[in-house]
């Protein structure tokens, strides 16, 4: 009998996920994919995950999921697991995907994984692989709890493909409960962005603490401008405020995979490769020889960006009036 | 304000993590270890809420005597005092172990507020937090970079996909926050001096009404089945700039065929 494995969906920019979907059609591969989706949701998103493998939809569209943090969601998925016992469910590495789990795998006492990368199962026993991050070490893991394996995973991590499944949508009930009221979101600001977006970009300029600062960025902007590409930032560049939090790449930030990642002044921390190392062609820029970006690197320049990075506009203007 | 940090000493940066090929851990013994800068924020936070509201702050820490050195320095920053569970029995405990420990601990202590930071800087997991605030039964808020706390409200801002998210709660809570949320302060001599005479206790497991079998390595759900340093990558050219760098990027755009 295949193994039913839940994916927990998200919606954000009024859309399912990008990493939903991945989850959803790695499910799909392993067993008999379902997914769960809670709060409101743009009208379309039941037949979304159906065209990515979901056979099955737990849906409530009640605003107590979105108005109020974890705590109601992890209340229903809870009941649910405990009630149709699904072998695997699937968290997406972002904010609510690591609240939920922390949450769930406390109250069910089975443990989790973080962090990974793809996983198999055989014969019900799980193999989850974490893969190696810069000087860290790849490592596969395995959950001996009883009853459902929750993972959270890496965006990215899956190729999402169309697999049309005829769904079965059951709505489930939200819990009334007060106490489940507890963290509410009173407002959500959005903070501004400027240029294209991060997510799907095909080239990433991303600078780092060697920009010395919120200035520079003003430089990284016109090579992203000439290059049809956008601008990202290392945890240290943000930390320092020189850019909104939206720009961040990394472990907590976003997860780029563009075809061309243009790293300049950043060192290559394992919580800023996490977020960039499966792009395509990577080329670095930095003034330390040992900096371990350039061990990820496909090209990479020692010396001093604050002239090479000019030198490199004036030669793409050059080029592109040639 | 009673506010505990829970924090984590670690490799310092400088060391070369090692792998024990029979535990599969991460080898702790005799390395130099520091205070996680991550807990340093958390740390840092808590000191600032009870400089505005009064209050103390204690660091709850587990690991082996090694790590010391990094509750001195949480200490010295100005943290009132300590606890350290130390025990073998607790080695190998993975996240729900570990906030299984930690949970005890603080259940030992007068709390109002229970302060970690998002992740740590070892090991990235980022759900001991979460965990930890559903084993003590209080409202979780995470990935704030901003607390305010007002009589038994408290309200943090935490990051989101497109900006921040103004989340309020009640106290008693737990807060997870982010890197950056603050610049952590460095120890003066005076402090230094004082956090010698700091109380620290030491708890094991059997203290807190642990069994051996809920913590630990035996009491872990997750197990390591294989551990190995990646494939490298193989390595791309790396040229040093000698006045032709920029040009020379533009030539492997050219060449890669993007411009």
């Amino acid at each position: 009998m295949a193994e039913t494995i839940w994916v927990y969906a998200e919606v954000g920019d009024d859309r399912i996920t990008t990493t939903s979907l991945e989850m959803l059609t790695k499910a799909a591969e392993v067993g008999k994919a379902e997914a769960i989706l809670l709060g409101p949701a743009p009208h379309d998103a039941a037949q979304t995950l159906a065209k990515h493998g979901a056979s099955k939809i737990y849906r409530s569209a009640d605003s107590v999921y979105s108005d109020y943090l974890t705590l109601p969601a992890a209340e229903t998925v809870a009941g649910l697991i405990e009630k149709h016992k699904p072998s695997v469910m699937l968290f997406a590495s972002s904010y609510t995907g690591r609240d939920l789990v922390a949450n769930l795998s406390a109250r069910l006492d089975c443990g989790a994984i973080s962090d990974v990368g793809d996983f198999q199962l055989k014969d019900g026993s799980l193999e989850a692989t974490i893969p190696a991050l810069g000087a860290s070490y790849q490592n596969t893991s395995t959950l001996v709890s009883q009853g459902t394996k929750l993972l959270l995973v890496r965006p990215k991590s899956f190729e999402p493909k169309v697999n049309e499944q005829p769904v079965a949508v059951e709505e489930v009930p939200a819990s009334s409960d007060e106490a489940l009221r507890k963290v509410h979101v009173k407002e959500r600001v959005t903070v501004k962005r400027e240029g294209p977006q991060l997510e799907g970009a095909k080239i990433v300029v991303s600078g780092g603490r060697g920009l010395k600062g919120e200035e520079n960025f003003a430089m990284l902007k016109e090579l992203a401008d000439l290059l049809g590409g956008a601008v990202g930032a290392s945890r240290a560049a943000v930390d320092a405020g020189w850019v909104p939090y939206a720009m961040q790449i990394g472990q907590t930030g976003k997860t780029v995979k563009p075809d061309i990642y243009i790293a300049c002044g950043i060192s290559g921390a394992v919580q800023h490769l996490s977020g960039m190392k499966t792009s395509k062609t990577i080329i670095s820029i930095n003034k330390d020889p040992e900096a371990p970006i350039f061990q990820y690197s496909d090209f990479g320049v020692v010396g001093d960006l604050f002239k090479i990075i000019p030198q490199l506009i004036e030669e793409l203007k050059t080029r592109k009036g040639a | 304000m009673n506010i505990v940090v829970c924090g984590k000493v670690i490799p310092a940066s400088t060391v070369t993590i090692e792998i024990d090929s029979n535990t599969k851990r991460m080898v702790r013994k005799g390395v130099t270890h520091e205070l996680d800068p991550a807990a340093a924020s958390a740390v840092e936070e808590g000191l600032r809420l009870t400089e505005k509201h009064g209050g103390a702050v204690t660091l709850v820490t587990m690991g082996i005597s090694d790590v010391t050195i990094g509750i001195r320095n949480a200490l010295a920053m100005g943290a009132t005092s300590a606890v350290h569970i130390l025990d073998d029995a607790v080695a190998g405990s993975d996240t729900l172990g570990t906030a299984k420990v930690l949970a005890a601990a603080i259940k030992k202590q007068p709390f109002d507020l229970v302060i970690c930071a998002t992740e740590s800087s070892d090991s990235y997991s980022g759900i001991v937090p979460g965990q930890l605030a559903r084993l003590l039964g209080i409202p979780p808020l995470s990935f704030a970079k901003e607390i305010t706390v007002d009589g038994d409200k408290i309200a943090i801002k935490r990051q989101s996909e497109s900006g921040y998210d103004v989340v309020e709660s009640t106290l008693p809570a737990l807060v997870a926050v982010s890197s950056g949320i603050n610049e952590p302060r460095y120890p003066q001599l005076r402090g230094i001096m004082a956090a010698k005479k700091k109380e620290i206790k030491v708890y094991t497991a059997a203290d807190l009404g642990l069994a051996p079998d809920q913590v630990g390595e035996k009491g872990a759900r997750e197990k390591v089945l294989t551990i190995g340093r990646p494939p490298k990558r193989e390595a791309g050219t790396v040229v040093t700039d000698e006045g032709e760098g920029g040009k020379r990027i533009a030539d492997f755009l050219a060449e890669i065929k993007v411009i």
